[in-house]
């Protein structure tokens, strides 16, 4: 039998109005921030997984040709030029193998690989698409964009004369696995292929416009010789790609563009989604402490003439200051444990009522351990910070005046 | 036998600054013995609960020297004077201020729990030891509401004496009880007095129950009789 608990938990229960009062907020609010984190981060890594499941995290391309001054302007005199920017039409990646292998080193770069791409037509039975002519190495590709869970039809395969293409398009041309198309580049070459998958990429317009062959076709096809255009790259931790992007640039001299610059709007709605979403969790927050002390700061002046006989009979300050902090701190930590229920709970009929078309969830609510327990921490902090005047209001309590009340 | 309690020249004002300052005790010297018994008595606003509020060490006199258990005790902070009021003090209220949260044994515990913190097997025992010397031993695990005035007032009456204090202090303790009662509620006074050898000061109105004291202190205008 503990002074500080026995007496915080009896007058808990005894002030069993009270105490339901300000459980019921200290759950409300929980409840509310549980929801709000798991609904915003569960939407938050579902738009992001969806949105770079055909993209590479980090894109290496050759850095722009800039015009360079052929005689530079004297010193003090003023040099008048209207310079027009060039055109990068020829600008590719030679001598690529040593970079690729220099970016597949790097830490955190889980996959990468050398891309060949340029503008084309497709053609089959008299219909002509434009599509952008993709050449990979299947292998290294896949390490950087998944494609099992694309697969519509056929096999994943990319041998000599092979082609992997979008839904769209292989509706468009009348094209199944095995069918054949023929393949023309801008600059007039071509080269007939066999179909050997039809891919979903998520989007309709790449479906319509991605093909996939093998790199030396498209090379061939395009005219760079043994260049590349980009090398892609993928890294394992998604959100550090600006620093990665950074390092790989510095380190191969190429321009490196990460997924959130190339996904700028994005970003930028992830962002302010995830700051309102944290104002709305902090002022929960604060509402929550101004319950908690508010029903406290009623419950010390309620208790005061009890208060001065403890502090009559030879009770601490600091004891007293003790129950009432630890009653903010139970009420935190239960009103937590309520609401991380009922947050779950509501968090869960959420993505059992939001079903896309398909009758799947719309987006997984992310659920995970470290928000209850973090929730439970702060809730405890929180319970116990609010609890501090209250507390220190009932532990300077002049005996004399408590008990004449 | 040794002195329990000595005030010497104990004066108490309140006011100061803006507002007039007014003297309540003017000065006062007394002695309580070991084990004695004494009534405190005197017209209201004669300075009896400044008196005993002194005495209580809930409130620091103005000037004067009090000294409790052979110890000086005034001029202490708040702590100090905390740690002396759980050790050497008992209180018994007017009202007896029992906390309805808890049974009659956890309120007798309470003065122990309060001052150590937690509660020994031996302090159970002393605690039910007590309520069965005052006819509660039943009655140990009931809140003070489903008990009657005098039980309530009794339960009070042995809470003062669980931590062995040296000064028993009650504050008109048969004030709000029927005649019979309070007279029950004073001759058990009396009684743990001679078995516990407390020493006990009691403010009292009632002149028939201060006869019963064998020492009367009269308090008139701030200043003893």
């Amino acid at each position: 039998m503990n002074f500080v608990w026995t007496v915080a938990w009896r007058l808990l229960r005894e002030g069993r109005f009270q105490s339901a009062l300000i459980l019921g907020g200290v759950c409300i609010g929980v409840a509310v921030v549980v929801y709000i984190t798991a609904i915003v981060n569960g939407l938050q890594a579902t738009i992001v997984e969806r949105t770079l499941s055909s993209q590479a995290h980090v894109v290496l391309r050759p850095a722009d040709r800039l015009n360079q001054p052929v005689m530079p302007a004297a010193k003090g005199a003023i040099a008048l030029a209207d310079v027009r920017k060039r055109t990068q039409r020829e600008n590719t990646i030679a001598n690529w193998a040593r970079l690729l292998q220099l970016v597949k080193a790097t830490p955190t770069v889980t996959g990468a690989a050398a891309m060949a791409s340029g503008p084309g037509v497709a053609q089959q039975g008299g219909v002509r698409k434009s599509v952008t002519l993709m050449g990979v190495n299947l292998a290294d590709y896949r390490q950087v964009v998944r494609l099992d869970n694309k697969l519509v039809s056929g096999q994943l395969q990319l041998g000599s004369g092979q082609v992997l293409i979008g839904k769209e398009l292989a509706a468009d041309l009348g094209l199944t696995p095995g069918s054949r198309l023929r393949l023309q580049s801008a600059s007039g070459a071509q080269d007939s292929v066999q179909v050997s998958a039809v891919l979903d990429f998520g989007i309709k317009d790449l479906n319509r416009r991605w093909v996939l062959l093998p790199l030396r076709s498209a090379q061939n096809l395009l005219g760079y010789r043994l260049d590349i255009t980009e090398i892609y790259v993928r890294t394992s931790r998604l959100y550090e790609a600006e620093t990665l992007a950074a390092n790989l640039s510095a380190a191969t001299g190429l321009t490196a563009d990460s997924w959130q610059s190339s996904n700028g709007q994005l970003v930028t709605a992830l962002k302010s989604q995830r700051a309102s979403s944290l104002m709305i969790r902090v002022f929960v927050t604060f509402a929550v402490a101004l319950s908690i002390a508010s029903v406290l700061v009623v419950s010390v002046v309620q208790r005061q003439r009890e208060i001065g006989i403890l502090r009559a009979m030879g009770t601490p300050a600091a004891r007293i200051l003790g129950v009432f902090l630890l009653q903010g701190g139970i009420v935190g930590l239960l009103g937590s444990l309520l609401g991380s229920l009922l947050g779950a709970g509501m968090a869960v009929g959420f993505s059992r009522i939001a079903h896309t078309e398909d009758g799947s969830p719309l987006f997984p609510v992310a659920l995970d351990s470290e928000l209850f327990v973090s929730t439970a921490l702060i809730a405890f902090a929180v319970g116990v910070l609010a609890a501090l005047l209250p507390a220190l209001r009932a532990a300077r309590l002049d005996p004399v005046e408590a008990i004449r009340g | 036998m040794a002195d329990v309690l000595l005030l010497q020249a104990v004066r108490k004002s309140y006011g100061g600054g803006a507002s007039p300052r007014v003297e309540v005790l003017h000065g006062i010297d007394m002695a309580l013995e070991e084990g004695s018994f004494a009534a405190l008595i005197g017209p209201s606003g004669s300075g009896k609960s400044t008196l005993l509020n002194i005495i209580g060490l809930l409130e620091p006199p103005t000037a004067g020297e009090l000294h409790l258990a052979g110890k000086l005790a005034s001029g202490l902070d708040d702590a100090a004077r905390t740690t002396l009021r759980n050790r050497y003090l008992g209180f018994i209220f007017q009202f007896h201020h029992l906390l309805p949260a808890f049974s009659a044994e956890e309120n007798v515990l309470m003065p122990m729990l309060a001052g150590v913190g937690r509660i020994s097997r031996a302090d159970r025992e002393r605690a039910r030891m007590l309520l069965q010397r005052v006819g509660l031993a039943e009655h140990a695990h009931k809140r003070p509401l489903q008990l009657s005035g005098g039980q309530q007032q009794r339960v009070a009456i042995v809470r003062a004496l669980m931590n062995r204090p040296r000064l028993v202090l009650a504050d008109e303790p048969t004030g709000n009880l029927d005649t019979q009662t309070a007279a029950e509620v004073f001759a058990l006074l009396h009684e743990l007095n001679r078995e516990e050898g407390t020493t006990f000061l009691i403010v009292t109105h009632d002149p028939r129950l201060a006869a019963t004291c064998p020492r009367q202190l009269k308090l008139l205008d701030g200043r003893l009789l």
